[in-house]
């Protein structure tokens, strides 16, 4: 795990690229570790029901997911003080295999007084993106 | 067209904090592991300590597992009008003042922002403002909840 600091990051640097692989599986620990047991996330009769291809992940799995590329390029777990994003398209996962989500990040600005960073993050799945103005502000020693 | 209905005057409601939720170790371990949270400061008390945390720190996003709990007041409250099977996540931001560890009581206050029709789909912001009991602000997380309109018949 990196550890950045404050004086070390420049606008335009990125962070390390991220290609995680989602399947049920992983629907199922999230919606038990968060609480969030709506059947979209879980049942593809459900989740066709109500017009979706097949099951989707929770919005929220991908935010955490690609909030997890700053916070690990940070160093600290506790580094992320603003996090906050739009869900443009779903993420599909197949019963079978699994959804590729990639995250790519980039410092947008960098503030003297507060010593924070703001990250863009770009997220896509299946050359759709996933997450819309994806953004992070993180404190650095 | 069709239009979802849902009361408008809704907005501005403030749903009072109602008890509180303890933050536990497991819960915390669980969603880390939930969202690949990696870091030994999630997971091990001994490696948070070691940063200066009372105990295991909560990821950037688990906030929303206390914040849908709050939502879910006004979202499933029937006066309110709204199908939850038409819900869908619209946005989404945390604000942190300080870092959720495990061993926190936490209060929510639900404020409902905004309630509007936009082409038939009602869009409503809600505020969650996480506090420490003794009022100490801990995190304020805003959701964007899209409730869509009806398909054509």
């Amino acid at each position: 795990m990196s550890t950045v600091r404050f004086e070390d990051v420049r606008v335009g640097d990125a962070l390390p690229a991220v290609r995680h692989e989602v399947t049920r599986a992983d629907l199922r620990a999230y919606a038990e570790a968060s609480g969030d047991r709506n059947p979209i996330h879980l049942d593809a009769d459900v989740a066709r029901s109500v017009g979706l291809p097949d099951v989707i992940a929770h919005g929220m799995l991908t935010m955490g997911l690609a909030g997890q590329s700053a916070a690990d390029w940070a160093g600290d777990p506790a580094a992320v003080v603003r996090y906050g994003t739009k869900f443009t398209a779903p993420v599909v996962v197949p019963a079978e295999g699994a959804a590729v989500v990639e995250v790519a990040g980039t410092v947008a600005a960098r503030d003297e007084d507060a010593r924070t960073v703001t990250v863009d993050l770009a997220v896509t799945s299946a050359g759709a993106k996933v997450l819309g103005r994806a953004r992070a502000v993180v404190r650095l020693p | 067209m069709t239009s979802v209905t849902v009361d408008e005057s809704f907005q501005g409601r403030v749903y009072p904090a109602s008890g509180t939720t303890a933050v536990t170790a497991g819960a915390v371990r669980a969603f880390a592991r939930a969202v690949r949270a990696v870091h030994p400061a999630h997971h091990d008390t001994a490696a948070a300590r070691a940063l200066g945390h009372a105990d295991v720190v909560a990821p950037p996003t688990f906030a929303v597992t206390l914040a849908q709990r709050a939502d879910a007041q006004f979202v499933t409250d029937p006066a309110a009008g709204i199908d939850y099977s038409r819900v869908v996540h619209g946005e989404q931001s945390f604000t942190h003042h300080r870092p959720i560890v495990a061993g926190d009581e936490l209060t929510a206050e639900l404020h409902v922002d905004r309630v509007r029709v936009v082409r038939g789909n009602a869009m409503v912001t809600t505020r969650t403002e996480l506090r420490l009991t003794d009022g100490t602000p801990v995190c304020t997380a805003v959701s964007t909840l899209v409730v869509r309109a009806p398909e054509e018949q």
